[in-house]
């Protein structure tokens, strides 16, 4: 039974990437394109972390946990960016 | 409001308790080379960062922080099943506004962790603490501060503006003491 | 196997939070109302696959697994930030707000 779960799961959560990649690609404006990357990073989180699972393996848990930060750390760099232009004053 | 620990050993008292717990989940162990371990970490870090960081008010009540922090985690919960109807349900019907929420509280870190609570819960994501730091003359304090928030659906602002204070404030103001 | 069942519904319910949060992001009109999909709904969803995590990996593997709780906290303290950053920044460029938003006028310009 839990291989089907985890095959709808994965597609509840491919759907969810090419949705954020749509808004990703259109747009309309750069805070736009942030969300929609930072939306990505936390989806792509889940993507390992069930991959893992399917796997049998916790070692995708270290990957997970890297991914996470540097795209909280890169969201607010790229925010920072468009609000002063510089990102360490 | 208290900004300095009791004792100079041990600056953050909650922080370290932080630091202990993270370091046994990172590892994933209660062996006790990783309790000796975390125990050192949990108190050289906090003695090491203390002269970078400003200092903070410390939470004076943790009995009540627990109890607030288990009605946040039930908040959320509540919270984002309203907000996952009003995503699914028709675009048309929201009723998307701008509310500024008059703040008692004065410091930053009281402000910060209300702002991050008010994101998280009904339907609010908080945009700005007016007045802005920057715009003010040198030297000067701002009297009175204001929370704006975004609201996907509002239904009553006075309402709104009453239950973020009494349920996410006054319990914020008690935990700091200030 | 009731491990199995908790896990199956945790992780339908993650799932079901995470799309319903990417198509709040599609959907929505403008870019304040887009916000509040991916700040909640993808927060509690990846809360419910980490939880499903946790029981997956304490039931089939030795010992008892807890720090996918980590990330959970983690993501919980970060979004709050990374949503009040990137709505500071869309204010900063004055994104048009859907018309028929109140309390516009609250907005001041920095």
């Amino acid at each position: 039974m839990l291989e089907t779960v985890f095959l709808i799961v994965f597609a509840m959560i491919g759907l969810s990437l090419l949705l954020n990649l749509w808004r990703l690609v259109v747009g309309p404006s750069v805070p736009d394109r942030i969300l929609a990357l930072d939306t990505m990073y936390i989806n792509t989180i889940a993507l390992i972390i069930l991959y893992g699972m399917s796997m049998g393996t916790g070692l995708y848990f270290e990957a997970a946990l890297l991914i996470a930060m540097l795209g909280f750390v890169s969201t607010v760099a790229v925010c920072k960016y468009l609000l002063r232009g510089d990102i360490i004053e | 409001m208290r900004l300095e620990s009791r004792y100079r050993w041990l600056p953050t008292p909650f922080r370290s308790l932080l630091l202990f717990v993270v370091w046994l989940l990172l590892n994933n162990s209660v062996s006790p080379g990783h309790l000796v371990l975390a125990t050192l970490f949990a108190f050289l870090i906090p003695i090491i960062t203390f002269p970078f960081r400003e200092p903070q008010p410390l939470i004076i009540k943790p009995g009540l922080a627990i109890k607030q922090l288990l009605l946040v985690l039930f908040d959320i919960v509540t919270a984002n099943l309203q907000v996952a109807l009003l995503i699914l349900g028709p675009v048309k019907k929201l009723r998307p506004a701008f509310v500024k929420v008059p703040l008692d509280l004065s410091h930053e870190m009281p402000i910060t962790i209300l702002a991050s609570t008010v994101s998280l819960t009904p339907g609010t994501v908080s945009a700005e603490v007016y007045p802005i730091p920057e715009s003010l003359p040198e030297g000067e304090e701002p009297t009175q501060r204001y929370l704006l928030i975004h609201v996907l659906d509002l239904a009553d602002e006075q309402e709104l503006i009453d239950t973020i204070k009494q349920r996410y404030e006054a319990p914020l103001k008690e935990i700091f003491q200030c | 196997m009731y491990s199995e069942w908790v896990v199956s519904i945790l992780l339908l319910i993650g799932g079901a939070f995470i799309l319903i949060g990417s198509i709040g992001l599609i959907k929505m009109p403008d870019f304040f109302m887009r916000l509040h999909g991916p700040t909640k709904a993808t927060t509690l969803g990846m809360a419910g696959v980490l939880i499903a995590a946790m029981v997956f990996f304490s039931t089939t593997q030795e010992g008892i697994s807890v720090k996918e709780l980590l990330i959970t906290i983690f993501l919980l303290i970060t979004a709050p930030i990374s949503g009040y950053m990137l709505i500071k920044s869309a204010i900063h460029h004055k994104l048009k707000a859907k018309d028929g938003t109140k309390g516009l006028d609250n907005v001041e310009d920095d």
